[in-house]
């Protein structure tokens, strides 16, 4: 049995403390009845409610949800064929600059990312809109699906597909019936990972979105330049639970069909 | 057949909307400012073909990014930002990593959890909630006044002190997570074997520990210096109008100075200095992955 020293005892609740403080003001702070950040004036959830009434917010988390579901979608698909290649697909003519447009994306700065495909939408003449968004993101969303999706492919035991194919399956159907449903896991975490990034970005999104285009996190930036409001605290409170619950239903679903 | 389908499509998907826009910024940066829509010359006209465009293209806003201490300056500054939270998120990292990988089993999924959960929750809201914190008037100086640790509020907002606190911050738990990955794979038994022959624990962990989460520690790095040197958002929100990071100088040429030439010659030049630690990263990943096999 492993022993925790105290030195691990305290980086842990350190990191941990360092962490989560900042976003456990910020949900205390929510429920301020008073307008300034360092004075409380009682507890108040008059706050959610001006947001509620916020069709600017309103609007935004609606685009900005029609944009995550349909680019992490299309991420996932892409990522995971993407995942096969690096995987599976052996030598082939440019397999180098392949795998450097799967991992360079991942730590490729927001403005050059951003700025780069803002000046391929308008040299190939289209409208910048949601569809734009969702192109940039599902792009760079992608590379962190195969990313995750190609983790698992390389602990798969290849020789449960070929028992398929030996029985009659074409590759098609022994993909569907057997590597999809084993590797799922990982397509979902890959999914759902696709589906935060996208609802999170701001700079990407700023760069290829066009006029009736706004998203969440550009309406909570221009807000935010303006200074800390109890309102942005209120819906950044709303955010932080739905992913919360979304991670940890995700996990303890995860934790259940690896069980089964 | 279906491999090169398998093949073509991401690959296709990437060419378009990763590698080619890159060529396109090269172009820009290339050309002149004009007061003309899209605000550069000279724009591709088909009918006078390819080689009347290329001969119209030179390096004068180059020349000219050199010839202004500004840009240089916000590249230098940038890079100096980037590689000090590295180091410190390197600092704060290691020991939680190690101290994961060291805790009892069933609670490590726990650990990975509790850093992930951050990660996930969105980025503007964890880089708004330090405003509040830093101001002036903000919780820390009311907590540090109040125990009367200071006399007169620090002032830290709008400064590049807040600017690394954000990065670290925000950056921590992709630092954390390969570190943990490698550590979590150690074998044990080296360090029983190293004590058992006389190694003092810190020794061990010097000749032992250490070398062999090296990959962690790299790709670590890579994951948090690459992106910080091109940050936008946490300058721009924690450091106030005299910080000017390179990622910030990029957005203000673009979307208020309108100088897309200038914005793109940025943009290279940036590339420019990350492409070694890219493509180092690129390999690492790669053998990280073979290695799995």
């Amino acid at each position: 049995m492993r022993r925790m020293s105290l030195f691990n005892v305290t980086s842990l609740t350190l990191v941990a403390a360092f962490l989560y403080l900042p976003i456990l003001l910020l949900i205390i702070y929510s429920f301020n009845e008073s307008k300034l950040v360092t004075v409380w004036g009682g507890f108040s959830t008059k706050w959610y409610g001006e947001l509620l009434r916020n069709e600017q917010f309103l609007d935004a988390a609606w685009v900005t949800l029609k944009v995550a579901v349909i680019s992490s979608t299309i991420a996932t698909v892409l990522g995971t064929m993407a995942a096969l290649v690096l995987v599976r697909a052996g030598r082939f003519i440019g397999r180098t600059l392949f795998s450097g447009m799967i991992y360079a994306p991942l730590v490729m700065p927001e403005v050059i990312t951003g700025l780069s495909l803002l000046l391929l939408f308008i040299a190939a003449g289209v409208d910048r809109g949601a569809t734009t968004i969702i192109l940039a993101h599902a792009t760079f969303s992608m590379c962190y699906v195969s990313v995750v999706v190609s983790s698992r492919l390389v602990t798969f035991d290849r020789s449960l597909e070929e028992a398929a194919r030996d029985l009659g399956c074409t590759p098609w159907d022994a993909f569907f019936s057997v590597t999809l449903p084993i590797i799922a896991p990982a397509v979902i975490a890959g999914w759902l990972l696709a589906f935060t990034l996208s609802l999170d970005d701001l700079v990407i999104a700023s760069f290829t979105s066009g006029p009736g285009a706004t998203t969440l996190p550009m309406r909570i930036y221009s807000a935010v330049r303006l200074g800390v409001s109890p309102e942005i605290n209120a819906l950044s409170t709303i955010l932080i639970g739905l992913v919360s619950i979304g991670v940890i239903a995700a996990s303890l679903a995860g934790k259940r069909s690896a069980r089964t | 057949m279906g491999r090169r389908v398998l093949i073509a499509i991401p690959f296709l998907w990437l060419l378009i909307l990763f590698l080619i826009p890159f060529l396109i910024v090269f172009k820009i940066s290339l050309s002149d400012y004009a007061l003309a829509r899209p605000p550069y010359l000279p724009q591709y006209n088909p009918d006078e073909g390819l080689w009347a465009l290329i001969s119209q293209l030179d390096f004068e806003t180059y020349a000219f990014i050199f010839s202004d201490s500004l840009y240089i300056n916000a590249y230098l500054s940038s890079l100096q930002i980037a590689a000090i939270c590295t180091l410190a998120c390197l600092a704060l990292g290691y020991p939680m990593a190690y101290a994961m990988a060291r805790a009892p089993k069933r609670w490590q999924p726990l650990l990975v959890m509790l850093v992930i959960l951050p990660f996930w929750t969105s980025f503007l809201i964890r880089v708004y909630a330090w405003i509040g914190i830093l101001k002036t008037e903000g919780l820390l100086n009311v907590f540090l006044l109040w125990t009367g640790a200071i006399a007169e509020p620090l002032a830290i907002y709008n400064t590049n002190i807040a600017v690394c606190i954000g990065i670290i911050y925000t950056y921590l738990p992709f630092m954390i997570l390969p570190l943990y990955a490698t550590l979590e794979r150690m074998d044990d038994s080296l360090l029983e074997a190293a004590e058992d022959l006389g190694c003092s624990r810190l020794s061990a962990f010097w000749s032992i520990t250490l070398p062999l989460s090296l990959p962690g520690i790299i790709a670590g790095s890579f994951l948090v210096f690459i992106p910080a040197v091109g940050e936008f958002v946490i300058p721009d929100l924690l450091g106030g109008s005299s910080n000017l990071m390179i990622g910030k100088t990029l957005w203000v040429e673009f979307f208020n100075n309108r100088d897309w030439t200038v914005a793109s010659a940025v943009a290279m030049l940036m590339l420019a200095g990350l492409i070694i630690p890219i493509v180092l990263f690129q390999r690492q990943q790669e053998r990280d992955r073979e290695a799995g096999r």
